[in-house]
């Protein structure tokens, strides 16, 4: 009885000394927690941190730059991205948003439909956007057969112009991606508490108004997170314009992922490549530290 | 109603149509919302499943007949689907081995993502290993890392390692980027679980690799569930490591093989669709098979990283 208790009084000191000393795990438990975080580690290392170091030194050159800015494929790609990254993550969101309160409506039909929804998020990629293309072509496109059919219009040669061929890569990315953000905004505003909204009901706080004072407010956050992860991503996509588009007419659609693939593949100057993607650095940086942060806070938001 | 007609028998007239009148104006009210919903839910439908109908009328069409004018599928020919599972084309005449290498490639990914994911989080989020927020650094830069801007560098340094035109090379680049998500999604899960779980059994003498497999991981099958079906989604979506790094035809993938039929002018586009369809089935089936758990793992991923 007396021993018992001695123990049970020495005990939290002895943990306290060895949680200060090696995170409160004995000997042989370090060993297992350090062998469990070594193989994500080694992969973290070898395909990631290794790639990322590597491609610096590749574009390093100040040379690279020179010539890089000075190519017109590249200054349009510039604007492409801008105006890419513009309306396709800013139309994208907001639809998002609008639709997914729309989804927030009670009773089956909001249900199938949302089912519905989702299928151009879990068909793969490169399914749908090989059929955006074709659907696209000028000549047997489906697009155009429907506009001949119904409205005996002769619709344009959408993929030989450079804006109605970015405008389809747009339109792509907003089709493909809207579902994705919806279901997660659709989530975030499941977990706003209900005596919240039914308290805001009551106080007269409902469509337009409720939105603007109690769903919003308790969404921005959210919001915010998703747009500029949505940025991140968009930057780094690639299929959609590689097969809307191809990058075509005459190079005209390019965005920086894949000018950088292009040059370093088809015209085989890897550095150049290289210097593509990072000439988004600057971009890239400052949009990296602010989204970690939000990210590494947002348990507390939300 | 029959409540506000009890109450107003009494009061006087103008009091009763003014009721009414409420009543209309709700009634209108809700009509003009159910028509607006009709509208609404006319264009989501016609706006989602467009794309999707172009590659299903397509695939149905016999070979002559793409390239027409009609938006309807004037005859049902499942040629162009046959011609696939018997790679019946030239196009196709390695169908089966790519789709068992896209399968190979999904199931390893998946696996060695939920292996390592499972590891990472139990050291850092249970075992609470020191300096753990470094590796958790570490993934969340790799999240926020456009995975497109490190395919010149990785290509280079595939072909330095001799694994180039190797299968495991894409699993290695897709099991990197899939990690990170997957650490979070179960460090988020884990929390849910009370710590005393694991210390309890610790007392009762359970080494930490007894603790992982008969306690943590049991416990956390739901979020297994979704982190699987996340890192297979996303290996099937994935194509620009595939086509970099995957060349000769028996060690392709069926994305790569078949953006390889764009390369052509006269491309055979019903095979093509077809084709397309076949490698949709297994992850749409995936996706809705694990669809309420994969939201739930969403939601924690897209709102804590």
């Amino acid at each position: 009885m007396d021993s018992a208790s001695a123990i049970d009084l020495s005990r939290p000191a002895a943990r306290g000394l060895s949680r200060s000393l090696r995170g409160g795990l004995r000997g042989g438990e370090y060993t297992w927690a350090l062998a469990f975080v070594v193989p994500y580690i080694a992969v973290f290392l070898t395909f990631v941190a290794y790639p990322v170091v590597y491609g610096l030194w590749m574009g390093s050159e100040p040379g690279l730059y020179r010539e890089l800015f000075a190519d017109p494929i590249y200054q349009s790609t510039v604007v492409n991205t801008v105006l890419y990254l513009a309306l396709g993550v800013n139309v994208k969101m907001f639809l998002a948003l609008l639709l997914s309160g729309f989804f927030m409506r009670p009773g089956w039909w909001s249900k199938v439909l949302l089912l519905i929804f989702v299928l151009p998020w879990a068909v793969p990629a490169i399914s749908t956007f090989i059929s955006i293309h074709w659907m696209l072509n000028g000549e047997w496109g489906f697009l155009n057969n429907v506009l001949y059919k119904l409205f005996h219009v002769e619709g344009p040669y959408w993929l030989n112009d450079r804006w109605t061929a970015l405008g389809a890569v747009i339109v792509s990315h907003i089709w493909k991606w809207t579902p994705f953000w919806t279901l997660i905004l659709l989530a975030g505003r499941m977990a706003i508490p209900l005596d919240i909204r039914d308290t805001a009901r009551v106080d007269g706080a409902t469509g337009l108004r409720g939105f603007v004072y109690i769903t919003f407010p308790l969404l921005a956050n959210l919001y915010l997170i998703c747009t500029l992860l949505s940025t991140i991503f968009l930057l780094g996509d690639f299929t959609a314009v590689y097969f809307v588009s191809g990058g075509g007419p005459a190079n005209s659609t390019h965005v920086l992922a894949t000018l950088g693939i292009r040059e370093a593949f088809e015209i085989a100057n890897p550095r150049l490549g290289v210097a593509a993607v990072m000439s988004a650095l600057p971009l890239v940086i400052p949009l990296v530290i602010v989204l970690m942060r939000k990210l590494r806070t947002a348990e507390v938001q939300l | 109603m029959s409540m506000i007609a009890a109450d107003t028998r009494a009061a006087d007239a103008r009091l009763a149509s003014s009721v009414a009148a409420a009543h209309a104006a709700v009634r209108r009210r809700r009509h003009l919302e159910t028509v607006g919903v009709v509208v609404l839910s006319a264009i989501i439908l016609v706006w989602t499943i467009l794309p999707i109908y172009n590659m299903i009328l397509i695939s149905f069409e016999p070979e002559g007949d793409v390239f027409t004018d009609h938006i309807w599928p004037r005859v049902l020919s499942i040629e162009s689907f046959w011609g696939v599972l018997t790679q019946g084309h030239w196009y196709l005449e390695h169908f089966w081995r790519q789709f068992a290498n896209s399968l190979y490639m999904g199931a390893w990914v998946t696996l060695l993502t939920l292996v390592i994911g499972s590891l990472t989080s139990f050291s850092i989020g249970r075992m609470r290993i020191r300096y753990g927020w470094l590796v958790s650094n570490a993934a969340l830069l790799t999240y926020v890392i456009p995975a497109s801007f490190l395919a010149i560098p990785f290509y280079r340094i595939m072909q330095n390692y001799g694994m180039a035109n190797n299968l495991w090379s894409v699993i290695a680049s897709l099991v990197a980027f899939a990690t990170p998500y997957a650490f979070f999604v179960l460090q988020e899960y884990g929390r849910s679980i009370p710590i005393e779980v694991d210390e309890s059994a610790r007392i009762d003498g359970a080494s930490p690799i007894q603790i992982y497999l008969r306690i943590y991981l049991p416990l956390m099958a739901p979020a297994l569930v979704a982190v699987g079906t996340y890192a297979m989604l996303l290996a099937w979506n994935e194509y620009l490591y595939q086509f970099l790094l995957l060349s000769s035809k028996s060690s392709m993938t069926v994305p790569v093989a078949l953006a390889q039929f764009l390369n052509s002018d006269q491309s055979p586009w019903n095979y093509m669709m077809a084709t397309a369809i076949i490698y949709a089935l297994p992850p749409v089936a995936i996706y809705y098979a694990f669809r309420r758990r994969m939201t739930a793992g969403l939601t924690m991923g897209g709102v804590k990283g």
